[in-house]
């Protein structure tokens, strides 16, 4: 039945020498024609050079549930950062 | 901490609410209605300006008008994407568009007569539009947001293109500027009624200004936009059709007068044969197109077996 086309997610390299970034999703109903759509989407000004697409039902997520017990304790480990150190004034560039 | 705790907290922080979030259940129904009648327009809005791409005045027009309907049609698609992050289908959806049971807006009812229409449209109702979107880039619902940071982008091309329109034929011939007046008259009040009623009918403005959906209320986006717009029609040597318009210097704004709420009820209400023309031709190009739909299904299923 149409409508059942799956959900693909779109990542798109802005130029040479930058990661891949998400776009958007588009639906299609396999991945040479989700490529085709998202070229035709996102890309009508020049605003990429390389595009990925992958099914979104392959795409596994933290649940945002999660988010309290898997990101906080980088809070109070500030002894990670550069700053956390106090150097002299003549070796602070360091 | 609580759900609706952490979903509120994060409100108060002015941060962004993401798909997978928790929300209450009238934060999200609100989404779905406002994004995907926010996607309908944006494909609705194809019909006026696509029907004059056979009849633009030269080559150069024709391709300009045909990239902005398919920009129309890609912020359709940027929206649909952004609504059915909320938990719905895009089948669904277009169901609920073709069975009159989701909006449009009614913007697009009004008929594009001339050639001056389609500088009116580009010019004021993708003015009005982009005034109405710029602070929804700031939406708290995040993928909303993002789409709308997208459409503004495209947006900006649309009523520059509309707004040179009109200058030629301003600078043209007796009869181009009386054309270019003409549509001026037949879209000023449609444009500014796209804000929506008075802040004193509108019943949501407070909640979905609560909830950081909306920025501004109908009636300061109204105002931004008649005093941005005011100057540009002064340059292009046109008269608004609107005779209480006048600078008013301890505002710091100009007033302007009462736009004529019955007939956006109406348009509201979708009565008149205009709203069922756009939906039968939006309906016969979805059916029209289901045999590609159901070949590129085909082909993807005897791949998949093959693989």
């Amino acid at each position: 039945m149409t409508g059942s086309w799956p959900m693909w997610e779109v990542f798109v390299r802005a130029r040479r020498g930058v990661d891949h970034v998400h776009f958007g999703s588009v639906h299609a109903a396999d991945g040479e024609s989700a490529l085709q759509a998202a070229r035709d989407l996102f890309t009508r000004r020049q605003e990429g050079v390389s595009i990925w697409v992958v099914r979104s039902s392959d795409v596994v997520a933290s649940d945002p549930d999660d988010e309290a017990e898997l990101f906080e304790p980088a809070a109070d480990k500030d002894y990670r950062f550069p700053t956390h150190y106090e150097l002299p004034a003549e070796v602070d560039h360091m | 901490m609580e759900a609706q705790d952490r979903f509120d907290a994060i409100i108060a922080a002015d941060e962004r609410i993401e798909a997978d979030d928790w929300m209450p259940d009238d934060y999200r129904s609100t989404l779905i209605r406002q994004v995907a009648q926010h996607a309908h327009s944006e494909i609705i809005g194809m019909q006026p300006e696509g029907e004059w791409i056979p009849r633009a005045p030269s080559l150069r027009r024709k391709a300009i008008l045909t990239a902005k309907v398919q920009d129309e049609a890609g912020h359709g698609l940027y929206l649909y994407g952004a609504t059915e992050t909320l938990g719905v289908e895009r089948a669904d959806l277009l169901d609920l568009l073709h069975s009159r049971k989701q909006k449009y807006s009614s913007i697009f009812n009004y008929p594009a007569l001339t050639w001056a229409d389609v500088g009116a449209i580009g010019w004021l109702v993708d003015g009005a539009a982009i005034t109405n979107q710029v602070p929804l880039c700031r939406c708290s619902y995040g993928p909303y947001g993002r789409a709308m940071v997208r459409v503004c982008k495209e947006e900006s091309f649309h009523q520059r293109q509309g707004f040179q329109i009109m200058l030629t034929l301003a600078e043209g011939t007796d009869e181009q500027k009386a054309m270019a007046q003409g549509a001026l008259d037949r879209w000023w009040w449609p444009s500014i009624m796209m804000f929506g009623p008075p802040d004193t009918e509108s019943v949501h403005n407070a909640r979905n200004m609560a909830w950081g959906i909306k920025r501004y209320t109908n009636d300061e986006l109204r105002q931004n936009f008649v005093d941005m717009t005011i100057p540009q029609a002064e340059l292009l040597g046109l008269t608004m059709p609107d005779p209480d318009l006048r600078w008013n210097e301890e505002r710091g704004h100009y007033d302007y007068g009462e736009p004529d709420w019955e007939e956006f009820m109406q348009m509201v209400r979708g009565e008149g044969e205009m709203p069922a023309q756009r939906i039968r031709v939006r309906k016969s190009a979805h059916d029209d197109g289901a045999w590609v739909r159901e070949a590129a299904e085909a082909y993807a299923q005897k791949h998949e077996a093959a693989a």
